[in-house]
């Protein structure tokens, strides 16, 4: 066990799979040399040689091309596409091409590629460096989408997405990337030291896709959350006092219905929280997943909660953002008794 | 243009229209055996007129001429000139299944057919094509069966595809065929990081992509082009400039300014320019390209000088927008016609033996067709429910699962 911080975990995750499996390979902008923007990559390069981690164009379409070109000669490679914000270019390639080509060649060909993507708010980073686009992927047929919240579980669900043979997109909340932050902009930052998942065992492990994990227990109401938002719920569950029960999804794609479903089912109430702005987000896809599942064992209407409809505005960060206050406020309206 | 102070926005139009007699005359075609063929490893800076300059072999009596004229044993050229005919003789009759309602959708290869079969029986048998839709010349070289063919086509019980990719988006592994799809360019770049997997494992394998002319205007030509050169993968790039993309003329991707080739420059890549009408040319610029990748030069960007001489698909009328006799003008003949001079010529052929073999791939792609239409033709005889959802991930998850107990499968 060492303490680390998401970004050591995850950094590790990728040192251990460099180490055992000699097709894995890492390519992004800034990633070699330099170690990427954030530092996940740091020292990897050093570490394993230039053909293991290396530095590429600035062509978001171009880099996952390359890898889905290698991950159909038989490697796993582990890309990084620097923001989130960034992968729109390379939309198609991952609509068209890494989602399909299992499909359209009847297992002839395939992409085990993970597209690793730094995501969310809460570093003013304005519109180009805070969305969130899960749900755009959620909705691609054909692609995983993972979003880890703490370091246990960031290098365990990591080490899942190279594994995998199909495409990944790994989001990482990168407001949570060295400690966990719960909303509470004004108050002094934590960092991981001291959290017990940042506890994470040396060497390989893995955290299995599609397996949602519930960090607190309760009776009254559930909260299905994952990514930053998990610390930011975890906080307006003790600041309320209700009983929630906080589910953090860990993968949205594939998603841990039957978890979802025996929660709600014992709770009869549900409040879903991203930070991706709210129509179409992939609390839609939740609250009509309650809804079809759950309907009759529902005391109250499902709350959905995310960012406001708006672009990612920069100097109205913490109003956009769906902090402990707004997070409070709709569990409360989750317990209210019909008038 | 005019000087009068005003700006005027430029849209480029063909020569010629519907109605209009074909003009090719703003095509130069150089004689046969002109162009100079550089040593493979020489430096991309050496070579900046090679992109302008269109290589040819065949001359007009069928003699192969120059210093690109490569040394193919007969029954190779023998093996090339039977599977182009067979392509012809197959899209003929395919084409004729979807006006019959036998399938959904078909595109012919007529007028490129020698550049997927010379390309097929050059490349090595590890090498991998990334192709485009006018490349069905690869699986006929490589005598992919005809009954696969016709039942991708057919969409039926055995259709390799299993019924979920549209007709002749073909996938073909084995064979060194990677899977089609309709989004134009979408796997160029993947023919990069295939050959840079190959260069990464240290294996001597290098891969073949292909676009259009059209294509070359999407980003991902440039993408790939520019990684080729970064990490200088061991891949053949090539543009088949067949002139048309549907109804839009190759100047709208630009030819009217600069040859296709000639985008090697800016990325610092040799780039030929090749009559793609001559198997011989064909066959010389890829196996010079495929030298330049196996010892580590890196990746050539190739055009193939061509026409298409049918329509895009079954879903167009060409003559509503081009010269309906068009094809018949081309000045670089018909690529069938001109290996089968060739081979007359050099004592390897006659007609006689050209006639029979016609005959003998006809009554083979009739065949074909006749067990493809026992198993089912579009709707008819189609592969099990359950393929819909298999094959979306490696392992179902309960989506797929309910989804399919819903339609009760």
């Amino acid at each position: 066990m060492a303490e680390m911080s998401m970004i050591q975990a995850l950094n590790d995750a990728l040192d251990v799979m460099l180490t055992r499996d000699p097709d894995v390979l890492i390519f992004g902008e800034d990633v070699g040399y330099f170690g990427g923007v954030f530092r996940v990559t740091d020292n990897l390069q050093a570490r394993h040689g230039v053909t293991r981690c290396f530095d590429t164009p600035i062509s978001e379409g171009g880099i996952v091309a390359t890898a889905i070109g290698m991950g159909a000669y038989g490697l796993r490679p582990v890309v990084e596409i620097q923001f989130a914000d960034y992968i729109l270019p390379a939309f198609d390639q991952l609509v068209s091409e890494a989602a399909r080509l299992r499909y359209r060649s009847n297992g002839d060909f395939w992409a085990p590629i993970t597209v690793r993507s730094p995501y969310g708010g809460g570093i003013f980073g304005g519109q180009t460096h805070s969305q969130s686009p899960e749900a755009l992927f959620a909705h691609v047929t054909g692609l995983k989408t993972v979003i880890p919240s703490n370091p246990y579980d960031a290098k365990g669900l990591l080490i899942a997405s190279i594994e995998c043979d199909d495409p990944v997109i790994f989001l990482e909340p990168k407001r949570i990337y060295n400690g966990p932050f719960d909303g509470h902009h004004d108050q002094q930052l934590k960092s991981w030291a001291g959290h017990p998942a940042a506890e994470v065992p040396e060497g390989y492990y893995s955290v299995p896709l599609g397996k949602a994990a519930t960090l607190r227990e309760g009776r009254e109401v559930t909260v299905l959350a994952y990514g930053t938002m998990v610390h930011v719920a975890q906080a307006a569950i003790a600041e309320t006092g209700i009983d929630a029960e906080l589910i953090d999804l860990r993968s949205i794609v594939p998603l841990d219905i039957e978890a979802i479903t025996e929660s709600v089912r014992k709770t009869g109430r549900c409040l879903i929280v991203h930070e991706a702005s709210r129509f179409a987000g992939f609390g839609a896809e939740l609250s009509a997943l309650v809804q079809e599942r759950c309907f009759y064992h529902l005391k109250s209407p499902i709350e959905r909660l995310g960012g406001w409809d708006t672009p990612y505005p920069h100097a109205f960060e913490w109003d956009y953002f769906p902090g402990p206050a707004r997070v409070a406020k709709a569990l409360r309206r989750c317990m209210e008794e019909p008038a | 243009m005019g000087d009068d102070g005003k700006l005027q926005l430029y849209i480029p139009a063909p020569t010629t229209r519907p109605g209009d007699r074909p003009d090719f005359s703003h095509i130069h075609i150089p004689p046969a055996g002109l162009v100079a063929r550089p040593e493979p490893l020489t430096d991309h800076d050496a070579m900046r007129e090679l992109p302008f300059q269109l290589v040819r072999v065949l001359d007009d009596s069928g003699a192969a001429v120059g210093p690109w004229a490569p040394e193919i044993a007969p029954e190779t050229l023998l093996a090339g000139l039977r599977a182009m005919l067979l392509t012809r003789v197959f899209d003929e009759r395919l084409f004729r299944a979807q006006r019959q309602g036998k399938t959904s959708f078909y595109m012919k290869s007529t007028g490129e057919e020698a550049i997927a079969v010379a390309q097929a029986l050059v490349a090595g048998a590890g090498d991998m094509s990334f192709p485009t839709y006018r490349y069905l010349g690869w699986l006929m070289a490589r005598n992919y069966p005809l009954d696969a063919l016709v039942n991708q086509i057919f969409s039926n019980a055995k259709d390799p595809l299993q019924g979920r990719q549209l007709p002749i988006l073909y996938s073909a592994r084995e064979y060194g065929f990677y899977s089609l799809s309709g989004n134009l360019g979408s796997r160029y770049g993947h023919a990069v990081g295939w050959a840079m997997a190959s260069a990464y494992r240290g294996d001597d394998k290098i891969a073949i992509g292909h676009v259009g002319d059209g294509t070359t205007a999407e980003g991902d030509f440039h993408e790939a082009l520019t990684f080729a050169s970064v990490y200088r993968a061991p891949v053949i790039l090539c543009v088949t400039n067949n002139q048309w993309a549907i109804s839009s003329f190759s100047g709208l991707a630009g030819a009217d300014s600069t040859t296709f080739a000639s985008k090697a420059i800016g990325y610092g890549l040799p780039g030929l320019l090749v009559d793609g009408n001559d198997f011989l040319a064909v066959w010389a610029a890829t196996q010079w390209a495929a030298e330049r990748a196996r010892r580590n030069g890196g990746a050539t960007l190739i055009e193939f000088f061509t026409y298409r001489a049918s329509g895009h698909s079954t879903s167009d009328d060409p003559s509503k927008y081009r010269p309906v006799d068009e094809a018949e003008h081309w000045p670089l003949g018909d690529p069938i016609e001109r290996l089968r001079q060739h081979l007359n010529l050099t004592g390897h052929w006659d007609d006689a033996r050209h006639e029979a073999l016609l005959a003998e791939l006809d009554q083979t792609v009739r065949e074909a067709v006749k067990q493809g239409e026992a198993i089912g033709t579009l709707g008819h005889g189609k592969p099990h429910l359950g393929e819909m959802f298999e094959g979306v991930f490696k392992e179902p998850d309960w989506r797929i699962l309910e989804q399919r107990r819903e339609l009760g499968i």
